[in-house]
């Protein structure tokens, strides 16, 4: 069964009544311009989230490349964000593995949040996998966007309420100062089978993130991040925003586990150099 | 889409405890219609909702109670509002002319002492620990109540208790009162134990077929306290357990019950973390049959997931971290 649903430019599922109203909508023109309009256009452009910014937001991220809305990209996340600074995500595109010649990236992005790029993932040699916690300012629809190899691509996501302000406070380590001393420490582990046949490698990285939304701290974040085998081969890569959570905790799914010592190899936004061997 | 289904569950709900507690709270007049309903000689209780905050409620989810002593009035917990504990105030003057001559506040929590602006000629009384608490968090409180609340809140502002007390034994009247200081759910939790009729009002250590809170829990030091609990009540013939949040109970229910949770939910963490998933995940979890009836569902244990398991994964990583 195809899973997906291709965008339309009218999704409404009575097209029938919506042509009639249009046509009693222009008999009546001069005195229902507003409704007219509001039934014409969809201001949500299709959004199976029914969000008003996802125009601009496939404008601004995407352009005019063609995308469709799809069930076989899966971000989950909590119907409600019990703390709004750190909000657990995870994205499994498995699914769209074999379409289109493969992933060859995934954006994440939140509609409502003052910095809506989250995270810019390359899954490599990696499973299309990948847990994370981000920020939320309000509630907000949030979204993972596959592109395949053929230029398609493919969008998938999850409305997750919140109370809020998650952008705006300073983290804990800001807060009482220890960040300084734990800055770019790794911690890293890999598990065995938690999905079917895969290794999961877990990742904490101790860094304060700071969006730049707190008065007096600039924003301070890590900006890149891969995984590298010994005969330098590269894993994932993944360019992280504002909105990644404090002391980011990232999980992955290898097909198998690398031989050889890893290095998990970055940099942050001021320059601060992650370069971590990881022994296998 | 779960918050969705929780509005008609809770409206439901609602609906029950018209047919069993007579009159419901009316939003429009916001009156909570609180009803004393006696437990034991002298002693009653004003029970609130078996349920998560909400404004379909006026976020009355806790359970106060009164004691006529005879020598005036001991009362325990004002409630989440200012508009609560006026109302809690000419409830119990309803109930007896017997003067207020003391109120208790059992932790630091909203729902114990938000009220106890209407007591703001009695004394006010709190262990040391849940006084500090009141005062340094009473302002997020606030806030967060508002948010949940909305009018119910109108007027209320944050109020801490204002005197310490010590754990005591202390004859008011004809009844003999045992304050405990045990810990656990919060850092200083009261139970206030009556000798004479075997009441305990158990604050937030005993959670009946409710979701037990968790904010500020040591889970280590809240087992200790439920064990001394059941000590307690081995020596108590006739007890009747007054929880803050579930039904009045007669029987250790409320003691297994919330050991029964805070075991389970920690054990799954500790599991979760050692298997390597991720917070999302077990997010997912659905309870063991046995809880699945709890009130406040999956909210509060939502929120106890999302605020302790990060500590237990970032555990399982440090401990047998790769990097060198």
């Amino acid at each position: 069964m195809n899973a997906k649903c291709k965008e339309t430019p009218d999704r409404d599922p009575q097209p029938g009544r919506r042509a009639a109203l249009r046509s009693v909508g222009s008999v009546l023109a001069t005195a229902l311009v507003p409704q007219v309009v509001w039934a014409q256009t969809d201001p949500t452009g299709g959004d199976p989230l029914g969000s008003m910014q996802w125009p601009s937001l496939r404008q601004h991220y995407l352009g005019t490349a063609p995308l469709q809305f799809s069930t076989q990209v899966v971000l989950k996340g909590p119907a409600f964000a019990e703390d709004a600074m750190n909000v657990p995500l995870l994205l499994d595109a498995r699914a769209l593995g074999q379409t289109g010649g493969g992933i060859e990236r995934i954006l994440v992005l939140v509609d409502r949040n003052p910095v809506r790029e989250v995270l810019n993932f390359e899954p490599l040699l990696a499973l299309p996998v990948l847990a994370f916690r981000v920020r939320m300012e309000q509630a907000s629809p949030v979204r993972a966007l596959v592109k395949t190899r053929d230029g398609q691509w493919h969008a998938g996501g999850t409305w997750v309420q919140a109370a809020g302000g998650g952008c705006t406070v300073a983290g804990a380590t800001r807060t009482d100062g220890s960040w300084s001393r734990t800055l770019n420490q790794v911690q890293a582990r890999f598990f065995t089978n938690v999905m079917d046949n895969s290794q999961r490698l877990r990742v904490r990285i101790m860094h304060p993130m700071d969006t730049g939304l707190v008065a007096g701290i600039p924003a301070f974040y890590i900006e890149t991040l891969q995984l590298v085998d010994h005969a330098e081969r590269v894993w994932w890569r993944l360019a992280l925003h504002e909105p990644v959570s404090e002391n980011p905790m990232l999980t992955f799914e290898l097909p198998v586990r690398p031989e050889g010592v890893l290095r998990l190899v970055g940099r942050d936004n001021n320059g601060n150099r992650i370069n971590i061997e990881v022994m296998s | 889409m779960k918050r969705g289904l929780a509005a008609p569950l809770s409206a439901l709900l609602m609906a029950c405890r018209v047919v069993l507690a007579g009159p419901a709270l009316d939003i429009s007049r916001l009156d909570y219609a609180l009803q004393a309903r006696q437990i034991a000689p002298r002693t009653w209780v004003l029970e609130g909702a078996v349920e998560d905050f909400s404004r379909a409620n006026g976020c009355n989810i806790i359970n106060t109670g009164f004691i006529a002593t005879g020598a005036g009035v001991v009362v325990i917990n004002t409630g989440p509002s200012r508009l609560y504990g006026e109302q809690q105030r000419r409830e119990i003057a309803r109930v007896t002319r017997e003067p207020v001559v003391r109120v208790l506040n059992l932790n630091l929590h909203p729902d114990y002492f938000f009220g106890n602006q209407a007591w703001a000629d009695r004394p006010v009384e709190a262990l040391s620990g849940s006084l500090a608490g009141m005062q340094a968090e009473g302002a997020n409180y606030a806030t967060n109540l508002y948010r949940l609340c909305g009018d119910w809140m109108k007027g209320s502002e944050s109020t801490p208790a204002r005197q310490a007390i010590a754990p005591q034994s202390v004859s008011v009247g004809t009844h003999r009162l045992e304050i405990l200081r045990l810990a656990g759910h919060t850092g200083d939790d009261m139970v206030l134990v009556d000798h004479s009729t075997g009441v305990v009002f158990a604050g937030g250590l005993v959670f009946a077929e409710r979701v037990p809170t968790t904010p500020h829990a040591d889970v280590a030091r809240w087992l200790q306290s439920l064990d001394q609990l059941d000590q307690l009540l081995e020596r108590l013939p006739g007890y009747v357990v007054v929880p803050s949040h579930g039904p009045v109970h007669s029987d250790r229910r409320g003691i297994v019950q919330t050991r029964d949770w805070l075991q389970w939910v920690t054990g799954l963490m500790a599991d979760s973390a050692r298997q390597g998933r991720d917070l999302s995940e077990v997010l997912q979890t659905s309870l063991p049959e046995r809880f699945k009836s709890w009130a406040a569902q999956p909210a509060e244990f939502h929120r106890t997931l999302t605020q302790w398991y990060p500590r237990f994964e970032a555990q399982s990583l440090s401990e047998q971290s790769l990097v060198k």
